[in-house]
């Protein structure tokens, strides 16, 4: 393996003071499962590694009520895919969460990390663009905090510094008569990673649609909203019709290329089945919770 | 860049020792440790065969930097026999023949554990799931259900 230096800083702010006065160089490892492959392949030389998983700090789901529910950057894939309190109160990351990789994988990767690691397949960013998540983020100059929309700069880029750390998201309470899922498509069942993920969700008055919001995975340089399908939804009466038209829009809105895994024709179809699966799925929880 | 001290449980003992900061767990078990049961296959993680338990739950070793486990209970597949011989879920795979070449065992059996000892009484699908990041390349992987399904009748019985 390639050589680098091991640091284990016990707090966020060590984490942080660790990379500013070492300088450039240093990578923050999470569950190491995308790091330690980039190493191993020497795509990454870390001069040294600040290692994240003694800092308690950021492995908490904190459920702070009426602002939502925050889930640290080392929560471990396999913790949120199990845990009581996201089944109930977001779903739709459980959905992406438990996608990944293998039990041995999700024992290992964290939230924090599959976000960071940026790649545009990552199957927790869809879900959390969807729920309208935030990014908690701790840095020499103090906290600051990013919607995940503007997250993300392109394969691998995120708007962190270089002396950054993400301490976690914050995901608001869903509206009341709202529903929402991902989905992804993948030739295996798993151990795969996703041609297209898609995840969408709707809020609903009196049959009428007042908020809608679909994001696509793997699609773009990074995972993009649709805006365009949201507002064919808007304002109007949910239909399959209108699902299926918003579908299409989402896939006109997609900017896929072709690669091994699938040709941009086919990344496009699957955007429009998928879009049209998890908004058909959104919206028979929306109306379950408006009976 | 030097050595440092890395304390951890390893089937059951406290150990200290040296490691270089860029050796992987896996590497610390087999080459410091001399505990040479989990394998490296593909070193990616997307094998299994390095599968160990850290705190009880199953991890790809390979993708684990030693020092991470430092203050952690390790389980490998040496540590499952007890006083009283194998355990039962290396009893059955021995008894199913559930092996050719043997090299994905060590991590299969650790698996198979974990899923166990998690859920003592999975469906055929559960079992499928659970092992699904091993893979076995002489195909033994209709056996291995069955060696699952008999420890899981065993501990009914």
């Amino acid at each position: 393996m390639y050589k680098f230096d091991f640091i284990a800083p016990q707090t966020a702010a060590e984490a942080v003071a660790e990379l500013q006065n070492r300088g450039p160089g240093g990578k923050l490892l999470a569950g190491g499962t995308d790091l330690l492959l980039q190493i191993k392949a020497r795509v990454m030389k870390p001069a040294y590694v600040v290692d994240l998983s003694r800092v308690g700090e950021l492995a908490q789901i904190e459920d702070r009520s009426g602002e939502g529910v925050f889930v640290g950057s080392m929560v471990r894939l396999r913790t949120i895919q199990l845990s009581p309190v996201l089944a109930e109160r977001s779903p739709i990351l459980v959905d992406g969460a438990k996608l990944v990789g293998s039990i041995q994988i999700r024992n290992l990767a964290t939230l924090g990390g599959n976000l960071c690691n940026a790649a545009p397949s990552a199957d927790v960013s869809p879900p959390l663009i969807v729920a309208g998540a935030r990014a908690e983020i701790l840095g020499p100059a103090g906290r600051r905090s990013v919607s995940l929309d503007d997250f993300f700069l392109g394969p691998r880029r995120t708007v962190l510094g270089p002396d950054e750390v993400l301490l976690g998201v914050l995901i608001p309470r869903a509206p009341r008569r709202s529903g929402g899922s991902y989905l992804r498509h993948t030739p295996r069942k798993e151990m795969d990673i996703a041609v297209v993920g898609v995840g969408s969700a709707v809020t609903l008055d009196d049959g009428y649609c007042t908020a809608a919001r679909i994001a696509l995975g793997a699609v773009a340089p990074t995972p993009i909203r649709s805006v365009k399908a949201e507002s064919v939804l808007v304002g109007q009466r949910l239909s399959t019709e209108l699902i299926t038209r918003a579908a299409e829009t989402a896939a006109e809105d997609a900017r896929p290329i072709s690669d091994v895994r699938g040709s941009a024709e086919f990344r496009r179809h699957l955007v429009a089945e998928l879009a049209k699966r998890t908004l058909t799925t959104a919206w028979a929880q929306a109306q379950g919770e408006e009976a | 860049m030097s050595k440092q001290i890395l304390h951890l449980t390893v089937n059951g003992e406290d150990r200290e020792i040296l490691v270089q900061p860029y050796q992987t767990l896996l590497e610390v078990l087999r080459d410091e440790i001399g505990l040479t049961g989990a394998k490296e296959g593909c070193g990616t993680g997307d094998c299994g065969c390095c599968t160990v338990l850290l705190d009880g739950k199953p991890v790809t070793s390979c993708l684990v930097v030693g020092l991470q486990a430092d203050g952690h209970q390790v389980t490998t597949v040496e540590g499952l026999e007890s006083d009283d011989g194998l355990d039962p879920i290396q009893q059955a795979f021995v008894r199913r023949g559930a092996l050719q070449c043997g090299f994905c065992i060590p991590g299969a059996v650790v698996m198979a554990r974990a899923l166990l000892n998690e859920n003592p009484n999975p469906t055929e699908a559960e079992i499928r799931w659970a092992m699904a990041g091993n893979l076995c390349r002489c195909t033994g992987y209709t056996k291995w259900i069955e060696a699952i399904q008999d420890v899981v009748q065993e501990v009914k019985a």
